[in-house]
C-alpha cells in the first residue's frame, strides 16, 4: 500500500483519507469564538493589529497553543494522534510523527532514537549537515563510506553496494546506516539491497528523504524509504509536498518502538507546536493521497521539457536519467532540474547570481560546478520558458574559457576525531590560510546545499581549503563558523 | 436591462460602455475570450476581462505599432509579430510591397480563429501569401532565431497574464538575437500615467535599454486604452528614430493611413516631461 495511488470509491482507505481530523478541529475551534484566557496573547490577532494586518485575521486566528480539542503533539492521544494515523497509512508507515522543527529535527530523531553515545553508525560524507549535527549532540562515532563520483560533473553521487558492503565488514556493531533518498541533485542509491545487506547484519536503515517526499505518490519515480523497507524516514513535505516551511514527517516501521521515537523528539521539539504547521501537514497529506500523482506526473513534464530544451542550447548540461549505472546512480529523480554550468566557464553559483540579478529568477542553489532549479506543479509554462531562455541568454552574453574553474564538489574526508569529541575540544582561533594541516573544530559549508566541505573532527587539507577559498570568491553563501565572514576558522588544539 | 461592459483600468478607475450583445464568450486553453457589439466602439474584443481592441480606434494602435519603423528602416524583408493574434499588425504590414515574409506567433489559437470568424476588419490580411501563422509561447519561439528579421513588433496584451514573459529582459535579449545587425524591435509598451502601468512602463524600458544600444519610446492616442495615452518603445541596433526617418522614401509609396504621417511621426517622439523624467529615472537605476 506504499506508493499509495488512490484504488477507487468505495474502498474504505479511500474513504479514510478523505479526513483531516487536525484541521477540521482546528476550524471549529475557530468557528466555536472561544473567550481564550490562554497564551498566545495576540487573541485571534486582536491584541497585534499590525501583523493581524500583514498576515490576514484567518491566519492569525488559527495561530492557537494545544488545547484539549486540539490534542498535544507531545503526547497526541486524539486529533493529532488521528492525523498521524493517517499520514502513516498514506506513505506505508507502521507510525508517522508531525515535525515542527524542520527535516532537521527528523533527521536527528532518527540518528538519536538508534544510537547513543560511542555507538557507530555507517554513513556517505555527503549527508546534510543535520546528520552531523546529531553525531555532535548524540556522540555516536560515523564510518563514512565515500559516496560515488561523477567525474565530468564533479559531483557525489550515491554509495556502492561493494563499498556498503565492506563497511558492514569493517563495522560489524554499526547501529545503522544512513542513505540520502535521493541526494540534493537527485541521485539514488540501490536502497532495497542496502536494506537487505543492513537487516541481515542486525543495522537500521535510516532515510534521509529531505527531497524525496514525493517518490511516495507516483510509480515512476525512484523507490520510497518505506516501498523499500527502511526502519525510518525523515521526509520533508514542506520541500516538495506542498506543506508549510518547517513541517516535515518522520515515518518509522515497527520493530521500531514509537513511543520511544516520541521521547526521543520530545527532547528537543518545541512544547508550543505550531497549528499552522501541523494543519498544514494534515491537508498536504490529503492532497498528496488524491492529487499527488497527477501533481508529480506534472512536474516531471515540466522537467523533462526543461531538460531537452537547455541541452538543445549547448554549452549547458541539464543531466537526467542516463546517468543511471545500476550501482551509484542506481536511479534518477527525473523532477530535479540540475544543470552542470562549468562548459561555458561559469560556477553555478555565477550563473544562479545573473538569473536572480539580471532576470529576476531565483532558483534552489548553485555551487561550483552546477546548479538545481526546483520544478513542481505550480509552475506555469511561460515561468519554465523564461528560466530556458535566460539560459540561453546568459550564454550567448557572460560565456567564457572554463580553464581554472574548480572542478569537483567532493573530497574525500582525512577524520582525525569524532564530531563531538571535536566540536567540545579545547580549541584556538587560526587565519582560514593558515589552517592546512589543523583539525577543524566547527563546519564550513556553503548554504545550500548544506554538505559540510569540512566537518569537525575532519583534517584541513589543501584541497579542503582551496575548495573552500573558491566557494567564497565565486559568491556561495558560506556558513558554519563562528567567524561570520569566514576569515577565520577554530581547531582542534 | 441593459448591458454594460466595464474595463477594470485601474482598482479605482473604470471604463464602462455600453452592450448591445455578446457575439463570443470562450475559454480557450489560454484565457477567457469575448467579443461584444457596442454603439459607440463597435465591435469589440476583450481577453481576461481587460479590453484589447476597438472596431473604432484599433487603427491608431496598430498603425502606430507598424508604420514608425517601416519609415525609419530602408529595406525591411523579413518580419515576425508575437502576440496580435487579431490581424491587425499584419494587415498594416501587408501594405508594404517589399515585405517578403511575415511570421505571426500567437500562444492562443482560438484568438486567431475567432478574429478570422468575427473581427474581419483587422483578420482581413492573415491569408495573405506572405503570412506563416504559428501557434507557440513567444519566447520559445524567438529562442531558436538567429539573424533572421528585420523588425520584430511586439503586438502583446499586458504585462500579467499570458503576456508576462513578454515584458522580461531575457525576451528583449533573444529578440535581439533574432535581428539582423540594423534591425529594429517595436513593443507595446503600456501607459505612463496610472502608478499601476508606469511600474511595467519602468520595467519594460529598463530591460531594453540594456540589451539594445538605442531604445526610447514614442506615443499614440488611443481613447479606449487606460488613460488614452499610450507608449510604444523603439527599440534599434543602428537606425535612429528621427535622424533615419526618410519620410521622402515613406510618402512616395502612398501608402493609405488614417493616424499616421511622417510630420506625427517626429511628434510622437517628443515626450512629455514626466515621461522624460520616467525614461532618465530607470537610465540612472
Amino acid at each position: 500500500m506504499a506508493r499509495s495511488v488512490p484504488a477507487g470509491a468505495g474502498d474504505s482507505q479511500w474513504e479514510r483519507q478523505r479526513e483531516t481530523p487536525l484541521a477540521d478541529a482546528l476550524d471549529r475551534q475557530r468557528i466555536n469564538r472561544l473567550a481564550h484566557f490562554d497564551v498566545p496573547a495576540h487573541k485571534s490577532g486582536r491584541g497585534n493589529l499590525e501583523l493581524t494586518e500583514y498576515l490576514g485575521s484567518r491566519a492569525m486566528a488559527m495561530d492557537v497553543n494545544s488545547m484539549k480539542p486540539l490534542d498535544n503533539l507531545g503526547h497526541p492521544v486524539s486529533v493529532i494522534k488521528d492525523a498521524q494515523a493517517l499520514a502513516a497509512e498514506a506513505f506505508g508507515a507502521d507510525d508517522a510523527f508531525f515535525m515542527v522543527n524542520g527535516t532537521t529535527s527528523a533527521v536527528q530523531a532518527m540518528i538519536m532514537s538508534t544510537c547513543t553515545a560511542g555507538d557507530e553508525i555507517i554513513l556517505p560524507r555527503n549527508v546534510h549537515r543535520s546528520a552531523i549535527n546529531a553525531l555532535v549532540v548524540c556522540g555516536a562515532i560515523p564510518a563514512y563510506i565515500n559516496p560515488g563520483q561523477d567525474k565530468r560533473l564533479g559531483i557525489p553521487l550515491g554509495m556502492s553496494i561493494a563499498d556498503v558492503k565492506k563497511a558492514i565488514a569493517e563495522h560489524p556493531s554499526a547501529k545503522a546506516i544512513l542513505v540520502n533518498n535521493p541526494t540534493y541533485y537527485g541521485i539514488c542509491s540501490d536502497l532495497v539491497e542496502i536494506v537487505k545487506l543492513a537487516h541481515a547484519a542486525g543495522m537500521r536503515v535510516l532515510a534521509d528523504e529531505a527531497h524525496g517526499t514525493h517518490f511516495y505518490f507516483h510509480e515512476e519515480l525512484p523507490v520510497s524509504a518505506m516501498a523499500a523497507g527502511c526502519d525510518m524516514a525523515a521526509a520533508s513535505i514542506h520541500k516538495t509536498g506542498g506543506s508549510l516551511t518547517q513541517s516535515s514527517i518522520l515515518l518509522t516501521r515497527r520493530p521500531v518502538n514509537p513511543d520511544y521515537v516520541r521521547q526521543v523528539i520530545t527532547l528537543t521539539q518545541s512544547t508550543s507546536a505550531s497549528y499552522l504547521l501541523l494543519s498544514s501537514l494534515d491537508i498536504a497529506r490529503k492532497n498528496l493521497f488524491f492529487k499527488g500523482r497527477e501533481m508529480y506526473q506534472k512536474t516531471m513534464d515540466f522537467a523533462d521539457y526543461a531538460r531537452s530544451e537547455i541541452n538543445e542550447l549547448g554549452g549547458y548540461y541539464a543531466f537526467g536519467p542516463e546517468l543511471v549505472n545500476g550501482d551509484t546512480v542506481y536511479a534518477f529523480d527525473r523532477t530535479k532540474l540540475s544543470v552542470h554550468t562549468r562548459d561555458i566557464g561559469l560556477a553555478g553559483i555565477e550563473v544562479y547570481d545573473y538569473l536572480r540579478d539580471d532576470y529576476g529568477i531565483q532558483i534552489e542553489f548553485g555551487d561550483i560546478g552546477n546548479l538545481l532549479a526546483i520544478i513542481s506543479c505550480g509552475d506555469r509554462m511561460m515561468d519554465i520558458e523564461r528560466l530556458i531562455s535566460a539560459f540561453e541568454e546568459i550564454k550567448r552574453q557572460r560565456e567564457k574559457s572554463p580553464i581554472g574553474l574548480f572542478d569537483h564538489e567532493y573530497i574525500d574526508p582525512v577524520i582525525a576525531m569524532a564530531p563531538q569529541e571535536a566540536f567540545y575540544a579545547k580549541k584556538r582561533r587560526v587565519p582560514m590560510r593558515e589552517s592546512t594541516g589543523l583539525v577543524a573544530g566547527e563546519f564550513v559549508m556553503s548554504y545550500p546545499p548544506g554538505i559540510p566541505i569540512v566537518a569537525p573532527g575532519e583534517r584541513i587539507t589543501p584541497d579542503v581549503l582551496e575548495h573552500i577559498l573558491f566557494a567564497k570568491e565565486k559568491g556561495c553563501f558560506m556558513t558554519g563558523t563562528e567567524d561570520m565572514d569566514l576569515n577565520f576558522i577554530n581547531v582542534v588544539e | 436591462m441593459e448591458l454594460w461592459y466595464t474595463d477594470e483600468h485601474t482598482p479605482d478607475v473604470r471604463f464602462s460602455m455600453k452592450a448591445v450583445e455578446q457575439v463570443v464568450s470562450k475559454k480557450s486553453a489560454v484565457q477567457q475570450i469575448d467579443i461584444l457589439d457596442t454603439p459607440a466602439y463597435g465591435r469589440v474584443l476583450v481577453l481576461d476581462g481587460g479590453l484589447m481592441i476597438t472596431e473604432k480606434d484599433e487603427f491608431i494602435y496598430h498603425e502606430m505599432l507598424a508604420h514608425v519603423p517601416m519609415a525609419v528602416h530602408p529595406n525591411v524583408k523579413n518580419v515576425l509579430v508575437i502576440g496580435g493574434g487579431d490581424g491587425g499588425t499584419v494587415r498594416e504590414l501587408t501594405k508594404y510591397r517589399s515585405i517578403e515574409s511575415i511570421d505571426l506567433v500567437e500562444v492562443d489559437k482560438d484568438v486567431v480563429l475567432l478574429s478570422k470568424k468575427y473581427l474581419p476588419f483587422t483578420s482581413c490580411k492573415l491569408k495573405d501569401r506572405r503570412v506563416s501563422v504559428w501557434f507557440e509561447e513567444g519566447l520559445r519561439y524567438v529562442r531558436g532565431k538567429k539573424d533572421e528579421y528585420d523588425l520584430i513588433i511586439v503586438d502583446s496584451s499586458d504585462p500579467y497574464g499570458p503576456a508576462e514573459g513578454l515584458f522580461t529582459r531575457e525576451f528583449y535579449g533573444t529578440c535581439f538575437k533574432a535581428l539582423r545587425e540594423d534591425g529594429i524591435l517595436i513593443n507595446q509598451h503600456e501607459s505612463p500615467f496610472y502608478a499601476a502601468h508606469q511600474k511595467s512602463v519602468r520595467d519594460a524600458h529598463s530591460h531594453i535599454a540594456v540589451e539594445f544600444p538605442l531604445s526610447t519610446v514614442y506615443q499614440g492616442h488611443i481613447p479606449s486604452y487606460p488613460s488614452g495615452h499610450w507608449l510604444f518603445g523603439f527599440a534599434s541596433k543602428k537606425y535612429n528614430p528621427i535622424t533615419d526617418l526618410d519620410d521622402k522614401r515613406w510618402n512616395r509609396l502612398k501608402i493609405n493611413t488614417r493616424y499616421y504621417n511622417t510630420d506625427l511621426h517626429c511628434g510622437a517622439f517628443a515626450l512629455p516631461n514626466y515621461v522624460q523624467d520616467i525614461l532618465k529615472e530607470e537610465k540612472r537605476r
